[in-house]
């Protein structure tokens, strides 16, 4: 029952991009994490080799190559962890382990994948993986402003149409990326993948539920252990209780868990 | 490494994995060799399904973590029935953290688990900060935390093992307490008291306000507690918080402990107490020279 393979271990960074002025892709070498990884899940990593910062930080794997064996996490500097991992380059060791937790259930149809800021970064690996089953999804993306916007290139060459907000106004709609979904749904009802803040996610919810679609959202909650241990990234579950981000997520059907 | 004797139970090595750290084990399951354990230590098991306090639950500080979790635990009908069975089959002795919110809470739950096959001793937990009602309020005044060891021992012949808060004024006061009460055993530390707040909007972060710290930021704390206790009773004493690496637990040994528990860094790696073991083996083998160029794990 021991997965040695996809436990703690010591991967190099084989790449290094500074996608918009906060925000960094790594991508590491490790093989059998590029094969086992799905859609979703996250891999917790060491933000430091010292006892401070304390604990992992979880991040959802942005895209996998399994014939090079690579992953990749994009992810936003938002404390001295992310500050120290986004020092990292290309040589340098970082301990990495997982992927963990439960993915994306790919459904059937093309999909509406609804990304806020750094959140779009599981979707990429999403959208790879639609493209592959045949399915055309399309990206709605929100951001507080253009900058932060660049990795759109990585949809395109995709393939994956895509449709931009921002809440300043300059690129695409001005306001909100939820009400480009409003928008899409009266149009094509099909199954939505989200990843965002909270507020988002909720209005994705609330959308979604009208429009009688399916909708999963991926979920970031303060994490400790990453297995379910401690029980530290509780996030209520509609109707009583806790759901464990970690163990349970981080990715929920939309209607499992109160978003507000 | 040589076997340890606690009151009426032997550990096959005197590292354990530490209450609330290691969920019920079968979490780790995949990720380290649970056999090879001195003991695991099980989440605090409550009467009733318990669901936990609202998020956050978990704050990191300067090498400590924060949290507030509330006794979230499937309740002792399930832990018999589901965990206590998958736990036993891993071959490493169990000692089941009993929680309560009354003195009856703690004594029915521990009679149950007295006939239960598999359970090696119970650990009271009179010191747990995050619940309004019981927990830390048994274990803050010594004539409380009597009676209640008082009660569980008539209702036990398992090894009963107490739990003790490091937030009183003098731990060896309660560590007598719980010893004249008939504990087998006193553990220490449980988390130190402590907030967090947000300086953004001036609110606390925890919904409770208060949380518990533990971590490698408490192990001076708790190393002196330990040293405490251990010169006040007789008892075995099981000394944590901050157990990170093989010296670390050497250090606890030196303050008076016949065992240590890992907890907080189980949540950096999974295989933390194992470390903790190998580098203790190394250390019988070959001597101090063997952990002088050793890591923090």
């Amino acid at each position: 029952m021991l997965s040695p393979s996809l436990g703690p271990r010591l991967v190099s960074v084989v790449g290094r991009q500074e996608v918009s002025p906060d925000s960094v892709r790594l991508r590491f070498a490790a093989p059998e994490a590029a094969s086992a990884a799905q859609p979703g899940q996250f891999l917790h990593l060491r933000c430091g080799t010292s006892l401070d910062p304390l604990l992992r930080r979880p991040f959802s794997v942005h895209a996998v190559d399994p014939v090079v064996g690579t992953v990749s996490i994009l992810f936003r500097v938002v404390g001295a962890g992310t500050a120290w991992l986004a020092r990292r380059h290309p040589g340098d060791v970082v301990d990495l382990w997982g992927p963990l937790g439960r993915g994306f259930v790919l459904h059937p149809g093309d999909g509406w994948l609804v990304a806020g800021g750094v959140g779009v970064a599981p979707l990429l690996f999403l959208a790879a993986r639609l493209r592959e089953q045949g399915a055309a999804p399309q990206l709605l993306w929100g951001a507080r402003r253009r900058q932060e916007l660049a990795a759109v290139a990585d949809f395109e060459h995709l393939g994956i149409p895509v449709e931009l907000a921002t809440d300043d106004g300059s690129e695409g709609h001005h306001g909100p990326v939820t009400d480009l979904l409003a928008e899409v749904l009266s149009g094509r009802r099909a199954p939505v993948y989200a990843c965002g803040p909270r507020p988002m996610l909720r209005r994705v919810g609330e959308l979604t539920r009208q429009a009688a679609v399916t909708a999963q959202v991926s979920l970031e909650e303060r994490m400790a252990c990453g297995v379910g241990a401690c029980q530290g990234c509780a996030c209520p579950r509609r109707g009583g209780g806790y759901a464990l981000v970690c163990h349970d997520g981080p990715v929920f059907p939309a209607e499992e868990v109160e978003l507000g | 490494m040589k076997p340890v004797r606690l009151a009426g139970l032997t550990l096959p090595n005197p590292v354990l994995a530490a209450s609330g750290t290691f969920g019920f084990g079968e979490e780790y399951a995949p990720w380290t060799a649970l056999s090879r354990l001195g003991g695991i230590v099980t989440k605090s098991v409550t009467w009733d399904p318990l669901e936990g306090n609202p998020p956050p639950r978990v704050v990191e500080t300067p090498a400590g973590l924060l949290n507030s979790i509330g006794w979230q635990n499937p309740g002792l009908a399930v832990f018999l029935r589901e965990k206590l069975p998958r736990l036993a089959a891993y071959g490493v002795p169990i000692i089941v953290n009993v929680a309560g919110f009354s003195l009856e809470d703690y004594v029915r739950v521990a009679a149950r688990l007295d006939d239960a096959p598999g359970v090696a001793a119970l650990e009271l937990n009179i010191s747990c900060p995050n619940v309004d009602e019981g927990g830390m309020a048994f274990g803050t005044d010594p004539r409380q935390a009597g009676l209640v060891t008082a009660a569980v021992r008539r209702v036990t012949r398992l090894t009963l093992v107490v739990k003790l808060s490091p937030n009183v004024t003098d731990i060896a006061v309660m560590a007598r307490a719980v010893a004249e009460a008939g504990a087998d055993a006193v553990s220490l530390i449980n988390t130190l008291v402590g907030m967090a707040m947000d300086w953004r909007t001036g609110r606390p972060i925890f919904q409770r306000v208060v949380a518990g710290l533990s971590g490698p930021a408490v192990k001076p704390v708790a190393l002196y507690q330990v040293w405490q206790v251990a010169r006040a009773v007789t008892l075995p004493v099981i000394g944590m918080g901050g157990i990170t690496t093989a010296r670390d637990a050497l250090e606890f040994f030196a303050a008076g402990a016949a065992a240590v528990a890992v907890g907080t860094a189980n949540f950096r790696r999974p295989d933390a107490c194992l470390r903790v073991i190998e580098g203790l083996e190394r250390y019988d083998a070959e001597g101090p020279q063997a952990l002088e160029g050793e890591e923090e794990p």
